[in-house]
């Protein structure tokens, strides 16, 4: 997205439509001649030069006629507009007055119209009027017009239909009878996109987010934001501005663009380059699938790992594969945030069996007995202002009482002694006996809850220990016993499951499913996005010869 | 009775060396620098005295640039009660440390001076001595055990030495330069690095101590020592032994 005056361009665009033109500012006239008169004998002339174009670049004819054919029948303003302005329209744009484009022939853009897809009728403009409301189903030509006409003006549509949804459900039931009438659909945002990738190419429905520009929640522990698709980028980062947070995503666009229609597009923006893309910093997403199944794979936890990432598909399938309607996006920190490289938590019987079972482990705050302890590194590249930095946090959260006690290392060799601390803790229960491992992605809220039931349930039976990634909200919940007991495990699984469940976590933050928790799967996604995740599987491997038994439930693939 | 440690700011230990493409040094830009591991080790007994009630005081001195506060700043954090910085921008070798020392001591009266064994950057293992030869006191060096008796002003060594331990027994005042094997220094915790931010630092000059710095010695070049050759696999004893023979002449 190069430049920022989208807004004014738009701005731009009502003036136009407010000083009584009765044409949209795209005319196939090869002279490029600013003059009115021009305009108003749009057809004979246009006609011919078309003709004459298209013989010269050695086109099909056949599809401009079509298309010039097509804006007759619809109408007597609406005029052929496929054909490539030159930078020239952007500066005339400016003026405000006539505007007029240059065009010539494409030999690379010229589309035929499917005939397999049915073609709008009344009954289907009162059925759309049934689920959404007449206020939400637009035929009025205005607005059609800047449906159909993309930001460059480059392209246009003819688009007779523009929906406009509120809820999931009711994006569902569009698609669900589109999909059983064959309508093509295009799922619109802010309509920003610089390749006519969110206008329809012929009378394709537009069904517009727009009206879904709810932000469901934020989450200022995790940073996480849910929102629907058709906020505005700019709004959102106005919002979370006020809650001193930063979007890793701004653009030039953001007066305009929806998030939904980023997410779509894997958008990249001025601020990829310390944040990553989208495919990093989207969490999760709600989409819509073309037979109207919805698919939630909104999940508030920074780390998931059970099955396949189905939202990658999602993100940057400029609406082909589905209709994003949510998501959630991570959010970078201000305080600590951009020098914060590490944030471990353990808790004292992880302590203590690291001092017990490994040489060479010293614990840092020997004079008194901690709960927890966390564990915090910064890297950056200003040694001395990272540490005061780092310093002032550190006595600033003393004085708050946030933390009872602390030791900054300082030096190299003491910062790996406290890294052995907490590097060490799965050797060290290696070495204590057998051990059952569990990694839990759960809101960090309620992380050592789980912990303090499980060791309520087990009594002196086991030693359970509880450390891992506060930071990302990953829970690594070990129970630690002399030797392996299917009693124990009994009283383990599969309530650690259904407790993770209940509270919407991950039943794999990190590890993976593999064989231990191949038919869990369920704990954590829905039957519909296990059910897509088996028809790529079946896909890409219809003899399930790769590795077998795991990931997938083997009820679904069979 | 005051007890005065001497520390000093070297590349971190753990920071692989390299040597200037000029040959005149090793490159101390943007590397780590921390607090000598014997300089630690010295402050940590010094403090381990404190605590057990035979001394009343730890003064911790440093020398160099204004980047050396950062570790006088950690010897505070560490434990120390005050600090004192004597500020100079030229290369101190040895003897004009201990000359500073001797005449800081002259100040402050300590009766026992704590110093690491060597600094890991020069691995000169003289200052100590030294500081000891100019004050004429008793000396313990490569301490790996210091029991302090208050009521004689006895302090009892043990050394390291190549033959083994050597015990020996110090009328103070005395210096004592640690080493290794003497105790695993603290971490510096964060109540401690709170209060270490108001603990005193008094700065002095090589001039306001009447000691004039004035290098005898220039460094001619600085190398890297040359690469370990690789080794060379032999197929039978009498290979073995012609090449001891005749290649490393050591039959």
């Amino acid at each position: 997205m190069v430049n920022r005056n989208c807004r004014a361009t738009l701005r731009l665009v009502t003036l136009i439509n407010r000083q009584g033109h009765p044409h949209p500012p795209l005319s196939s006239s090869p002279s490029g001649h600013i003059s009115h008169s021009y305009i108003i004998l749009p057809f004979s002339i246009a006609f011919v030069f078309l003709t004459v174009l298209c013989f010269y670049s050695g086109t099909g004819i056949d599809a401009c006629w079509k298309q010039l054919q097509r804006n007759n029948v619809h109408g007597e303003h609406k005029i052929v507009s496929f054909f490539s302005p030159l930078a020239s329209s952007l500066k005339t744009r400016q003026w405000g007055v006539n505007i007029q484009s240059r065009c010539y022939g494409s030999a690379s853009v010229l589309v035929q119209r499917n005939p397999k897809f049915s073609k709008l009728n009344d009954e289907d403009v009162r059925y759309f009027e049934g689920i959404l409301g007449a206020k939400n189903v637009i035929q009025d030509d205005e607005k059609l017009i800047t449906a159909n006409t993309d930001w460059m003006r480059k392209y246009k549509g003819s688009s007779k239909l523009l929906l406009q949804p509120r809820t999931t459900d009711q994006v569902s039931e569009i698609l669900k009878y589109c999909n059983f009438r064959c309508l093509a659909v295009v799922p619109q945002g802010g309509n920003t996109g610089l390749v006519g990738g969110s206008v329809p190419v012929f009378d394709e429905v537009v069904v517009s987010l727009s009206a879904m520009s709810k932000i469901i929640s934020f989450d200022k522990v995790s940073g996480i934001l849910v929102c629907e698709a058709g906020c505005i980028l700019e709004n959102i980062i106005s919002f979370l501005d006020n809650e001193g947070f930063i979007m890793p995503l701004d653009l030039g666009a953001k007066g305009s663009c929806q998030i939904g229609g980023n997410v779509s597009t894997n958008a990249g923006g001025l601020r990829l380059l310390r944040y990553g893309s989208l495919h990093g910093n989207v969490l999760g997403i709600e989409a819509v699938l073309a037979d109207g199944t919805v698919l939630d794979m909104l999940k508030t936890l920074r780390k998931d790992n059970t099955g396949y990432d189905l939202k990658h598909l999602f993100i940057g399938s400029e609406g082909s594969l589905g209709i994003v309607t949510k998501k959630l996006l991570q959010e970078a920190r201000r305080k600590l945030g951009e020098i914060l490289s590490a944030f471990e938590f353990l808790d004292s019987n992880a302590m203590n069996l690291v001092l017990n079972h490994l040489e060479g482990a010293r614990n840092p705050l020997p004079t008194s007995l901690h709960n927890f302890y966390v564990l915090i590194e910064t890297t950056g590249s200003d040694e001395s202002s990272d540490k005061q930095k780092l310093e002032a946090f550190l006595l600033g959260s003393m004085e708050n009482e946030l933390i009872s006690d602390g030791a900054l290392a300082q030096d190299i060799n003491q910062a790996s002694s406290f890294w052995l601390l907490r590097e060490g803790i799965p050797e060290a229960l290696m070495r204590a006996g057998a051990v059952y491992k569990y990694d839990l992605s759960i809101p960090v809220e309620k992380m050592y809850n789980l912990v303090e039931e499980m060791r309520s349930r087990l009594g002196n039976d086991a030693n359970v220990v509880g450390y891992g990634h506060l930071g990302d909200g990953n829970l690594h919940l070990n129970v630690s016993t002399p030797q392996y007991d299917d009693k124990i495990l009994s009283q383990i699984e599969p309530f650690v499951y259904e407790w993770t469940s209940k509270h919407h976590g991950s039943i794999s933050a990190e590890h993976g499913l593999g064989l231990m928790k191949a038919n869990k799967i369920f704990y954590s996604k829905s039957p519909e996005t296990v059910k897509v995740m088996t028809s790529i599987k079946k896909l890409l491997d219809p003899n399930h010869i790769l590795n077998p038994y795991k990931v997938l439930p083997c009820s679904s693939i069979s | 009775m005051k007890i005065m440690v001497a520390i000093k700011r070297v590349i971190d230990y753990a920071v692989k060396i390299r040597v200037k493409p000029d040959k005149s040094g090793v490159v101390t830009q943007n590397v780590k620098m921390s607090m000598n591991p014997f300089c630690e080790i010295a402050l940590e007994e010094a403090l381990r005295i404190r605590e057990s009630g035979l001394a009343s005081e730890v003064v911790a001195v440093t020398m160099g640039p204004s980047q050396c506060l950062d570790t006088l700043r950690t010897g505070l954090a560490m434990g120390a009660d005050r600090g004192i910085h004597v500020d100079s921008t030229s290369a101190l070798h040895p003897l004009h440390v201990a000359k500073i020392l001797r005449n800081l001591v002259q100040i402050e009266k300590p009766s026992l001076i704590i110093l690491g064994k060597q600094a890991i950057d020069d691995d000169c293992n003289q200052t100590g001595q030294m500081v000891a030869g100019l004050l004429n006191w008793p000396q313990g060096t490569f301490a790996s055990k210091v029991v302090l008796d208050k009521e004689k002003e006895e302090v009892t060594v043990d050394r390291e030495v190549d033959d083994g331990i050597e015990t020996v027994q110090l009328k103070l005042p005395a210096v004592i330069t640690t080493d290794l094997r003497l105790n695993q220094p603290r971490y510096a915790t964060l109540p401690n690095i709170m209060k270490a931010k108001s603990k005193p630092i008094k700065k002095f000059t090589p001039q306001e101590l009447n000691v004039e710095i004035k290098s005898d010695l220039e460094i001619v070049e600085v190398t890297e020592p040359p690469k370990r050759k690789a080794g060379v696999m032999v197929s039978s004893v009498d290979e073995l032994i012609e090449k001891l023979k005749n290649e490393a002449k050591v039959i």
